[in-house]
């Protein structure tokens, strides 16, 4: 099992560790409820080290990246970062991934339980390509700083950081080491996510949570993965292996956002120099005919927790089925995301044996105060 | 950490401690810890005879949701109303305000058939 470079970080923080991917991660340190109502309220610290971090340099990177990518990313900025999808020929979901541009070269943050398939899938999409590709999983740690008060801690070791704009990156140098800070996050709150070299990252964590073990007053305390899940769904974001897989297409799961379907339209230097990006012909028909199923929010009569592979129900027609559920840290109530017929009106799931009502709501569930 | 070893337990993780004339049930700190938090407890459809190895209710958490058993044969007294309402009660103090039922024992004998706090400690360690 891989262990990440802040394993005994985790330990020393009591965490109750689990296996995500072949990854050994703290799945909580005391309460999963109390580590997401801590992000919500004030700061949260996680480890993502297990994340895949994928280097790309080569002059003809960027076309390359247009290919496999579904959304336009020739325009980005350079310090800039983006959202966008690999998918199959089949307009499905090979994984969805966060693009940071550099000067002089490119980085994807790929999902863990993804990062071997994608591997191969880039290496043998490459052809003639002169492009090279480079793990940095294991080479490098990355954690997300995500909260409220993020800033305030933040803002005590770099006037930079707090100025950064969403999406925007920039590197910084903490004593010899380099790292990459930029605002993103998977919380709905917002913060930072930072990848360092793995050799020093255990002695840069040192420096942000200065508090140590156990101390209940600090602003900046560890979260596992049990509340960033929670998190993300109050966020309405979508989770790899639940809202998105291979049989699922963007479109249908609202990311249209993150798909550019005129790309192959696009001149030469500004997008893929003809090419369309794979899939995205299957996407084009997709978005043409309209999707036949649709990513919904649900709201939960009750106290019991939806949970994946739920049937949705339309009075008693199942309609769809649950991608994901919780009951919610932040808004008291169950909530679901899930996948129902596109002219479906969901009133309930089947909740063991009986229908337990349900309300379609916007998604997401939660917006963080402006 | 061990068990308390003033109580007895079933292999599915229910504590049972003679209190009088009754047999309080609870979930093991085994449990309680494998559930993560728990974040419903149905106990309320709990009433009258019950056997041993039958369900009396439902846990949920943020992890799983898993049946409640009860150990021995009996009939149900009495259904902590409290840890309905605030089912963190059953992490936070397992083994005292976060029990679950009373049942009053067909034969108090029955609760030395099972397991010690040894004997369950050396099967959780196993699970």
């Amino acid at each position: 099992m891989n262990r990440t470079p802040f394993y005994q970080l985790h330990v020393d923080h009591g965490a109750k560790f689990v296996d995500f991917a072949g990854w050994e991660m703290p799945i909580m340190y005391r309460s999963i409820h109390e580590e997401h109502k801590h992000v919500r309220n004030s700061a949260g610290l996680f480890d993502v080290s297990h994340m895949g971090r994928i280097k790309f340099t080569g002059r003809q990177t960027r076309r390359f990246l247009e290919r496999v990518l579904t959304r336009r990313i020739s325009d980005m900025p350079e310090l800039s970062c983006r959202y966008s999808l690999i998918c199959n020929e089949r307009g499905g979901v090979r994984d969805d991934v966060i693009v940071y541009r550099f000067a002089d070269y490119w980085l994807l943050v790929v999902n863990a339980s993804n990062r071997e398939k994608i591997l191969a899938h880039l290496k043998a999409s490459v052809g003639d390509l002169a492009v090279k590709i480079e793990d940095q999983t294991t080479s490098t740690g990355m954690v997300a700083l995500q909260g409220p008060k993020v800033m305030e801690v933040v803002g005590t070791m770099s006037r930079e950081v707090p100025s950064l704009k969403r999406y925007h990156f920039c590197i910084k140098n903490l004593l010899i080491m380099k790292l990459i800070i930029s605002r993103t996050g998977y919380t709905g709150e917002d913060g930072i996510e930072i990848i360092m070299p793995g050799n020093m990252a255990a002695m840069a964590m040192k420096l942000w949570l200065r508090e140590g073990p156990g101390d209940q007053e600090a602003v900046l305390q560890p979260a596992g993965l049990g509340a960033r899940d929670s998190l993300r769904l109050e966020a309405g974001m979508p989770l790899y292996g639940h809202e998105l897989s291979e049989d699922i297409d963007p479109i249908s799961a609202g990311l249209a956002f993150a798909v550019s379907l005129d790309k192959d339209q696009m001149p030469a230097g500004a997008g893929s120099e003809g090419e369309p990006f794979i899939g995205q012909e299957a996407l084009k028909k997709i978005a043409a005919a309209g999707p036949v199923r649709r990513l919904v929010g649900l709201r939960l009569d009750g106290k019991r927790t939806p949970r994946q592979g739920m049937k949705v129900l339309q009075g008693d027609q199942t309609v769809g089925e649950v991608t994901s559920g919780c009951l919610s840290p932040t808004l008291g109530y169950p909530i679901a995301m899930a996948y129902v017929d596109s002219q479906a009106h969901p009133d309930g799931i089947l909740l063991g044996e009986q229908k337990t009502p349900a309300q379609e709501t916007p998604l997401p569930f939660y917006k963080r105060p402006q | 950490m061990a068990s308390p070893n003033d109580r007895r337990y079933a292999s599915t993780h229910e504590w049972h401690k003679l209190e009088g004339q009754l047999i309080v049930v609870g979930l093991s700190q085994f449990a309680v810890d494998e559930l993560t938090d728990i974040t419903f407890v149905d106990v309320t459809r709990a009433s009258g005879p019950i056997k041993a190895g039958q369900a009396f209710g439902e846990i949920e958490s943020v992890k799983t949701t898993s049946e409640l058993y009860c150990g021995l044969d009996g009939t149900v007294a009495e259904v902590n109303t409290q840890v309905v309402q605030n089912p963190a009660l059953v992490n936070q103090d397992p083994y005292g305000q976060g029990w679950l039922i009373k049942v009053k024992p067909a034969d108090p004998a029955q609760l030395e058939k099972l397991l010690s706090a040894a004997a369950y400690d050396q099967s959780a360690a196993h699970h």
